[in-house]
């Protein structure tokens, strides 16, 4: 379970967090809605630990473990995945060996054992084949030369492999098509079970009729200023966020 | 495989910080007094019991010497070198020519085990039975200090009249073949270092492919620097006959020592018509304490001569170590349709120095060659590429493909890329491209945030980084060159 209480943080001189406030159940999928700059990709990188996101008050724990004081690959251990909004490339690093290299630390990190070249790529292409994603994805660099839907795939075939506890989907909809939109989806809904949640972080509501999330929460001004069930995302999509906004100033 | 398991074995145990392989060996040597002048000369050749067109050689090699002065083109500073205050003769004591690991020095045995060189006995007679159709076996000659103490292999090499053996014994037994190679690359008063090691080589490899034969395995040779203030001259000479094949292996070690160690090898290829030579560097020499203190003082000169048509010349390195690294192998087209390839990973950390490159000299028609190069930069380093490509009048459709890459991890460290084209022929394509990158913080982040490590993902970027050079290299250095990236950079991020 995902709780934070009153996060508040800034990049450089500028607050973006003003206090949020959210509990994510594990088993639940919810979705944050809300305008450009609202602080929705702030969250994600404060959540995961990267540099240059500063947490001036507040707490975030998952499974009663303190996130804010881990590594980002402690966190990542502790089970937290992070799909990015523009994910990076790796010039002459394949996806596999990159892939292998970061489950058998997560193993190491849980007293697993590692496994081989052998054993990873017979759970790979497994991974490849339910997820409809192209075979040569395993063997190309990681995310170079990637158009951007492939890009998203990458990370959603990622998740899939590394099997998070907590994922979170920094606006994987952005730039898809419909049928980049519908793998990205039925990765995540594959993975919908009681020992593992999600926090979507979507613009538009397209993605969620695709993922339909157990509670949406519209974020403005760095503070969550409505939640409620999946309908809260339609009248968003009809009002547009004008209203409330308006509603929180 | 045990040797290659051995080796790997070995080197995966590298790993905590500083440098492992600092340790000396406590073995009786036999010691020239030092400083040079003729008579030094003489008592190495007397020692070696030489013939006298060496010592000739030598001499003409010292003389040429004394004109000569240090060159200061390159992007190294360091103290000067007092040439005066080396030994330029070591060796270990020992009964007369061990013939067998038994007869070996059982310290120097140890030291090799410690080094991962697969020289034990059982690994290398298990090897050796029924060996013939296996096909990842490699020979060691290995050199400690000065003399050769033991090879390897040398029979089932013999069967098929490959000769490798130390360049003194080579010298002895085969002298005419010595006699019509040795210098005829690299001449005795090519340059400052070259001109010196011409004048004091003490021992090295010798290798011999005759026509037709690709040899049956890869030859390899450890070198090891271990006597206080000597400096080490090495020799090597590797001729491949018309059509022949060989693949020749150099990794090197070296004890932890406070003073610089002077270092400047020749190293000498001969590729006649058809004939392919492929030599691989693996070099982790001692790069001085993070002050710069220390450390190897490493001035090489490899050349291969491609005087044959047809023929291939391929250097690959990976240069970790050393406190100054100032070398170019290179490649001489003579022949027509002949090739060149330098492929070279350098790695400078702390308050290292490497200046670094090749020379491809197209002579022949249509001769090809193709050179990358990635510079990787740490700490306070300074890590250059020089290069030259030059077409010659006669050389019609030379073509060259340049590419060198550097990669900068922090930002006090410096890369240079100085690349020198010249082209006499109006037929000649030659293509540079360079590039210049830091490892960024996002990449970083983005590794991390997948469950490695800072430095595990600091590893994996440059490793990808050096890929196109790494998979040149045989499989078993590949992994061993791995390592050794990651030994080298450990906590230069951060």
């Amino acid at each position: 379970m995902l709780e934070i209480k009153g996060l508040t943080a800034r990049v450089e001189d500028k607050e973006i967090l003003n206090g949020i406030d959210l509990v994510i159940p594990d088993g639940e999928v919810h979705a944050i809605m809300g305008p450009n700059g609202s602080g929705k990709s702030t969250l994600s990188y404060v959540l995961s630990g990267r540099e240059g996101y500063e947490v001036t008050g507040g707490t975030a724990t998952f499974d009663g473990v303190d996130l804010l004081s881990l590594e980002p690959e402690q966190r990542a251990a502790a089970g937290l995945f992070l799909a990015f909004q523009y994910p990076v490339e790796l010039p002459g690093v394949g996806n596999a060996n990159f892939l292998r290299t970061a489950l058998n630390a997560l193993r190491r990190a849980h007293g697993e054992a590692e496994l081989d070249a052998v054993q990873f790529l017979k759970l790979a292409r497994a991974e490849v084949k339910r997820l409809s994603i192209a075979d040569d994805m395993l063997k190309r660099n990681v995310n170079v030369g990637f158009s951007g839907g492939e890009k998203k795939r990458n990370e959603v075939l990622q998740m899939a492999i590394l099997r998070p506890k907590l994922a979170i989907l920094d606006e994987t909809d952005s730039g898809l098509d419909i049928d980049a939109l519908k793998i990205v989806a039925d990765g995540v809904n594959a993975l919908r079970a009681p020992g593992f949640s999600a926090l979507v972080i979507t613009h538009y509501q397209r993605l969620l009729d695709y993922i339909v999330p157990d509670r949406v929460h519209v974020l403005v001004h760095g503070r969550i200023v409505r939640s409620g069930g999946p309908e809260l995302a339609l009248e968003l999509e009809a009002n547009g966020y004008a209203a409330v906004t308006a509603e929180a100033a | 495989m045990p040797a290659v398991t051995e080796t790997l074995d070995t080197v995966q145990s590298v790993t905590g910080s500083g440098y492992k392989w600092g340790f000396s060996t406590d073995i009786e040597m036999d010691i020239a007094p030092k400083g040079l002048n003729e008579d030094t000369i003489r008592l190495i050749s007397a020692h070696k019991r030489e013939p006298d067109w060496l010592l000739e050689s030598r001499l003409k090699a010292f003389a040429a010497w004394q004109t000569m002065t240090e060159p200061h083109w390159a992007k190294l500073h360091h103290a000067p070198i007092d040439y005066q205050e080396i030994h330029y003769y070591a060796a270990p004591k020992q009964k007369a020519g061990p013939k067998t690991l038994g007869e070996v020095d059982p310290e120097l045995l140890a030291m090799y085990e410690k080094l991962g060189i697969p020289l034990k006995e059982r690994a290398i007679l298990a090897g050796v039975e029924g060996a013939e159709d296996e096909p990842a076996q490699i020979a060691v000659d290995a050199v400690f200090d000065s003399v050769s103490v033991a090879t390897t292999f040398r029979e089932s090499l013999a069967k098929v009249g490959v000769i490798f053996c130390p360049i003194s014994e080579a010298v002895r037994e085969h002298p005419d073949l010595v006699r019509q190679y040795l210098g005829t690359v690299v001449p005795t008063n090519d340059n400052y270092f070259a001109a010196l090691n011409s004048a004091v080589f003490t021992d090295g490899s010798f290798v011999f492919i005759p026509k037709g034969v690709r040899c049956p395995m890869e030859l390899s040779t450890y070198f090891r620097i271990n006597a206080r203030n000597s400096g080490q001259f090495e020799r090597t000479l590797i001729i491949a006959e018309a059509g022949a094949h060989v693949s020749y292996l150099e990794g090197c070690t070296a004890p932890q020592r406070d003073e610089n160690q002077l270092h400047a090898a020749v190293v000498e290829l001969v590729a006649l018509d058809d004939a392919t030579i492929k030599y691989s560097t693996v070099q982790n020499w001692y790069p001085g304490d993070a002050e710069g203190r220390g450390g190897i003082y490493n001035f090489v000169t490899k050349r291969g001569d491609c005087r044959g048509a047809r023929s291939k010349i391929s250097w690959t390195q990976v240069e970790t170590g050393s406190a100054i690294t100032w070398k170019y192998p290179g490649c001489i087209l003579r022949g027509d349709d002949s090739v060149g390839e330098f492929y070279s990973v350098a790695v400078t950390t702390n308050r290292q120095q490497a200046d670094t490159g090749t020379k491809m000299i197209h002579i022949g028609r249509n001769t090809r060659s193709t050179v990358v190069s990635k510079g990787i930069s740490a700490g306070r380093s300074n890590n250059t590429y020089r290069g030259l490509v030059r077409v010659m009048p006669r050389a019609h459709n030379a073509r060259n493909h340049t590419q060198c890459d550097s990669l900068l991890i922090g930002d006090q460290c410096g890369a240079h890329t100085v690349p020198y084209i010249e082209s006499r022929n109006s037929s000649a394509r030659l293509e540079h491209e360079a590039t210049t990158s830091k490892i960024a913080d996002d990449q970083l982040f983005y590794c991390r945030q997948r469950g490695l490590s800072e430095e595990d993902a600091v590893n994996l970027i440059v490793n990808g980084f050096c890929k196109e050079v790494l998979k040149e290299l045989p499989m078993e250095f590949a992994v061993e060159a791995q390592k050794l990236l990651a030994v080298s950079l450990e906590g230069s991020v951060g």
